[in-house]
């Protein structure tokens, strides 16, 4: 948990003009009955290749232990740490202080549930989602372990590779005008991973199935395509494309 | 008190955990899981290079087999892989790359024809068959004789992790997420679940189960410079330890991985060089041919790491402000490969070292990457030493990587073990065995002891720091338990982690927030971390040998006169240090007798009986008409596998007498 924040003492001595970064971070702890949503100041000094996960391990090394955060890979894959950075959404661990303003101001994501601090629950979010557009290939048949398997079109396999790469980190809700208004909207996220299954050949549901899970105003007729999804999606999916996508699909399915 | 039960506990929502959870609720049992966080934040994410299964469908496979797949995993072992479980595995691996598919994995596939690729610095144009096209395809990885790693781009894991999740959802299987086992129940002889804690409110409850698999993954955070995610600190390993009964194999044996990027030690895949990157030194001279003509960047992890670290020794490395490094160059793969094939590459050099690796060098040197070593089990997964504790995956040691593990036989090992281990529980459970009633009176009182020991750190006095405490250990692992070993560090390693244990009792906190509470999370894992840091340190002392990634500067051979057998690491309670014992590994029973691997160093001090051993294998061999008739003769063990993962694998190109072209 320290091993890059180790790793600045000796930048350190070899950089004179480091700036000093003032850290103003959300800070409630549901638990404690004292405790009131309000904002905490730090001040650290900033080192070569600083980044937020940095950072924020200092803060809770060194000035307030008590301080709750989410990291997990601290390598940008598994979308534990989205935090909203001066006001928007983005993966705190692979944002580098340099790349900010000297005050930089750190809120838990809105939509999800707050944990603690900068901690939210988008773990149950993306669960009940799933459970609800049943985010998995469905399939009749029993596969066969011991057999050649079926083929399948190398480029169609990089396609839906391409929007499996959803890390479920929960920006594109955070930064969606619909989630924040209508509870059960099941965001870019959920009609992303729609896209993905209906374009996979293994999976047998129809177009009519996909109606009966998102052709409502929870789901595809929620969405008001104002793309504030696909600019904040730090793993740039085609969140645009395939949500006008599924719209047309859907409207026709509903005819 | 709260008292929550299924029949089947598992402890990790990685991918070993939750295919055996999978397996065993198919078998009709109640399982629930546990997991620090969403299972699809679990470390299997990270895994980006592939899974090795021997399907040879891409042309650079073609001929592969489960032999040659079982022959590299054994060799890759420095011969200290159990090669009972070795076989089971290479079977396996087919079976559980199909299964993926079917379940939604986007396994990259063959295109026929031809396409360019990179072999060895050179451009080489290869021609895949028409008739393989839209087969799983599959990558170079180190350490292999033939390209077996199948992949999904540079995020095989992800991919692999999500399928999987998804299915455990579909099963309805609960996850009980940011959730952490504290400590096992047991009465000595049999395990019957876990005290658990909810990780944000702070209760602290049981959850009693007929059957309980860890499957935790590693223990890599002990160390300071990590490929590893943040929660990889080994918990789970460390409860079995303190159990006093169970025991955990191989401690010692860690792996390092040759490209993690400077200095923060996240991993860049060993993909990277199988699709052709190089190796540089600070002369930009591609040095990697001058130590391995033949394998040159893509011998084993262990020897690619124990050279580059030399070649850095001798003064050629790259320097920077955060000290000496080597350089990975994929420039030559070319844009187009980069960012379909190594796109998490590309974003990791983008955010974290402000570079584009399609026209830039890639500043890389070794990093803890892998833990061999875990909850020792038998070829089933169950815990010799306690009943109806089963371990799978990156925790465990049922032993298929001995003392160094092939790049994408990782994640092949996850899934596979949770197909054998899903099955062995569920029999477990529906046997006599396996069935009894729990005892409140013992679940209590290891509640109780569970919640006086955190009450005993959120009242103490104490005034050492758990966060400092925790630095020192990762130092002291990094500079002294690291890739070249030698006696006199090795002992001062041990002293000094013996010292830190003793002042971790000591151990104060300032803040006393209600809830989860941070500080007292790493005050109460890192007397646990400690302990498995003196099972790697204690037992990489008591190793005078080198052996796979354990690699000892004053004892630089492989000895196995000596030492052809597996280290047992347990921890009686109230006790300051480890003991180890030792289980001999029966090279009578060896399919492959040990021998050179075909790469790193050519000598060692061979077992008084390999002559005789070899003798009996050729004789075997002449024997013999196909592979499958010699394989049984020398090694049986389908009787180790549930039945219905019996049958042969079916392979492109090969017929029933398992010949291929
Ligand atoms: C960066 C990186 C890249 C890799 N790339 C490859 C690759 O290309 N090919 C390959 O074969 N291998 C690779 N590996 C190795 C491979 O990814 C891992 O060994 C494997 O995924 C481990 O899976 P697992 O299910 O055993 O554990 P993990 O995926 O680590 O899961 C552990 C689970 O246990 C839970 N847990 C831990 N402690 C507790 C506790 N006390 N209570 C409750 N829950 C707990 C965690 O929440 C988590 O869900 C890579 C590893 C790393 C670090
Ligand atoms: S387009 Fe707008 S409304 Fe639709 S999902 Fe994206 S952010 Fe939400
Ligand atoms: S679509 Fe993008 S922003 Fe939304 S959860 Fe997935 S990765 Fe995150
Ligand atoms: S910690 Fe995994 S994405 Fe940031």
């Amino acid at each position: 948990m320290t091993q890059d924040s180790k790793q600045r003492i000796p930048v350190n001595e070899s950089e004179p003009n480091s700036r000093q970064l003032t850290f103003e971070i959300f800070r409630f702890n549901p638990l404690d009955p004292g405790s009131e949503p309000h904002f905490d100041t730090f001040t650290l000094e900033e080192t070569a290749g600083m980044t937020l996960f940095i950072a924020l391990n200092l803060i809770r090394e060194e000035q307030d232990p008590s301080l709750q955060f989410d990291f997990v890979c601290r390598a940008g894959i598994c979308g534990s740490c989205a935090m909203l950075i001066n006001g928007r959404p983005d993966l705190a661990c692979r944002t580098l202080t340099q790349a900010l303003p000297s005050t930089i101001r750190l809120a838990p994501l809105p939509v999800f549930e707050l944990i603690g601090d900068l901690s939210v629950n988008t773990g149950k979010w993306m669960h009940g989602m799933s459970e609800r557009l049943q985010t998995w290939v469905h399939t009749e048949t029993e596969p066969d372990l011991d057999a050649m398997e079926a083929a399948m079109e190398p480029a169609l396999a990089e396609q839906i590779y391409e929007l499996e790469r959803c890390i479920e980190c929960g920006c594109c809700v955070a930064g969606c005008g619909t989630a924040v208004m209508r509870e059960a909207f099941v965001g870019a996220v959920g009609l992303n991973k729609m896209a993905r299954f209906r374009l996979d050949p293994r999976d047998e549901r129809d177009d009519g199935a996909f109606y009966e899970l998102i052709g409502h105003d929870d789901g595809i007729f929620g969405c008001m395509s104002l793309m504030g999804c696909q600019d904040v999606c730090p793993k740039a999916l085609p969140l645009q494309t395939q949500l006008a996508f599924l719209r047309r699909k859907m409207a026709f399915a509903g005819i | 008190m709260k008292i929550l039960h299924t029949d089947v506990l598992v402890i990790g929502g990685g991918l070993a955990g939750l295919r055996t959870a999978i397996g065993a609720r198919r078998r009709g049992l109640d399982v629930s899981i546990l997991s620090l966080v969403p299972p699809k934040r679990s470390h299997s994410a990270a895994a980006q290079g592939g899974m090795q299964a021997s399907l040879a469908n891409a042309v650079k496979g073609y001929g592969d087999n489960e032999d040659v797949h079982f022959a590299d995993t054994v060799r890759g072992s420095d011969w200290g892989a159990d090669q009972d479980v070795v076989r089971m595995f290479v079977h396996m691996a087919p079976k559980a790359v199909r299964e993926l598919a079917h379940w939604g994995v986007p396994w990259n596939r063959v295109q026929g024809g031809k396409h360019n690729v990179i072999i060895n610095g050179q451009p080489v144009t290869l021609e895949e068959s028409e008739a393989a096209h839209g087969l799983i395809t599959a990558r170079n990885f180190g350490g292999t004789a033939k390209w077996r790693t199948c992949y999904v781009a540079d995020g095989t894991g992800h991919s692999m992790l999500y399928n999987v999740s998804d299915q455990a959802i579909a099963a309805n299987i609960p996850v009980l997420e940011r959730t952490e086992a504290m400590a096992l129940i047991h009465d000595g002889q049999r395990c019957y679940g876990a005290i658990v804690r909810n990780l944000m409110t702070g209760e602290l409850f049981a959850h009693t189960a007929n059957a309980t698999c860890i499957a935790t993954g590693g223990f890599g955070r002990i160390y300071r410079i990590s490929t590893n995610a943040v929660i990889n600190e080994g918990m789970g390993a460390a409860i079995a330890l303190e159990t006093g009964v169970a025991t955990l194999g191989n401690m010692e044996a860690v792996q390092f991985h040759p490209t993690g990027i400077f200095p923060a030690g996240i991993l860049v895949t060993e993909g990277c060089r199988g699709d052709g990157g190089l190796l540089l030194d600070g002369d930009g001279h591609r040095f990697m041919p001058d130590y391995e003509p033949e394998k040159a960047e893509l011998a084993s992890r262990d020897v690619v790491a124990r050279h580059m670290e030399y070649h850095i020794k001798q003064g050629k490395g790259a320097r920077s402000r955060f000290g000496e490094h080597l350089w990975l160059d994929i420039r030559l793969l070319g844009e187009q490969h980069i960012n379909h094939k190594l796109r998490e590459v590309k974003e990791i050099c983008q955010y974290f070292l402000g570079i584009n690796p399609v026209h830039e060098l890639i500043p890389v040197r070794p990093a803890q990457h892998y833990s061999m070593g875990g909850i020792r089990t038998d070829a089933h997964g169950q815990s010799p030493q306690l009943q109806g504790l089963f371990a799978c995956g990156e925790a465990a040691c049922w032993d298929m990587h001995g003392f160094n593990r092939l790049g994408g036989n990782s994640v092949a090992e996850t899934v596979v073990a949770g197909m054998i281990v899903g099955e062995s529980i569920a029999d477990y459970c529906l046997s006599e065995a396996g069935q009894g009633m729990i005892d409140t009176a013992l679940v209590k009182r290891f509640l109780q002891q569970e919640q006086d020991a955190l009450d005993g750190i959120c009242k103490s006095k104490g005034t050492e720091k758990a966060s400092e405490l925790i630095k020192q250990m990762q130092t002291l692992m990094t500079d002294y338990v690291g890739i070249y070993r030698d006696g006199t560090n090795l002992q001062t390693a041990v002293s000094e982690l013996k010292s830190l244990l003793e002042r971790s009792e000591r151990v104060g906190l300032q803040s006393s927030a209600p809830g989860v509470n941070p500080e007292l999370v790493m005050a109460y894992r890192l007397p646990r971390m400690l302990k498995l840091a003196l099972c790697v340190a204690q037992g990489a002392l008591n190793r005078t040998e080198s052996r796979g990634a354990h690699t000892r500067l004053d004892y630089p051979q492989r000895d196995d006169s000596q030492w052809l057998k597996r280290t047992l690491a347990s921890w009686p309670l109230g006790a300051s240090s480890p003991t180890l014992n030792y289980e001999p590994i029966d090279i009578m029973k060896m399919e492959l007798p040990p021998g050179w691997r075909g790469y790193g160093k050519k000598d060692f001090i061979p077992h008084p009986d390999a002559d005789t051993r070899q003798q009996q294998v050729d004789a075997i061999h002449r024997k013999t008409q196909n592979r499958f008739e010699r394989q049984q003769a020398l090694l049986p063990f389908h009787h180790l596998l549930p039945e219905k993962f019996h049958q042969n694998n079916a392979r492109f190109q090969e017929n029933s007498e398992g010949e291929s072209p």
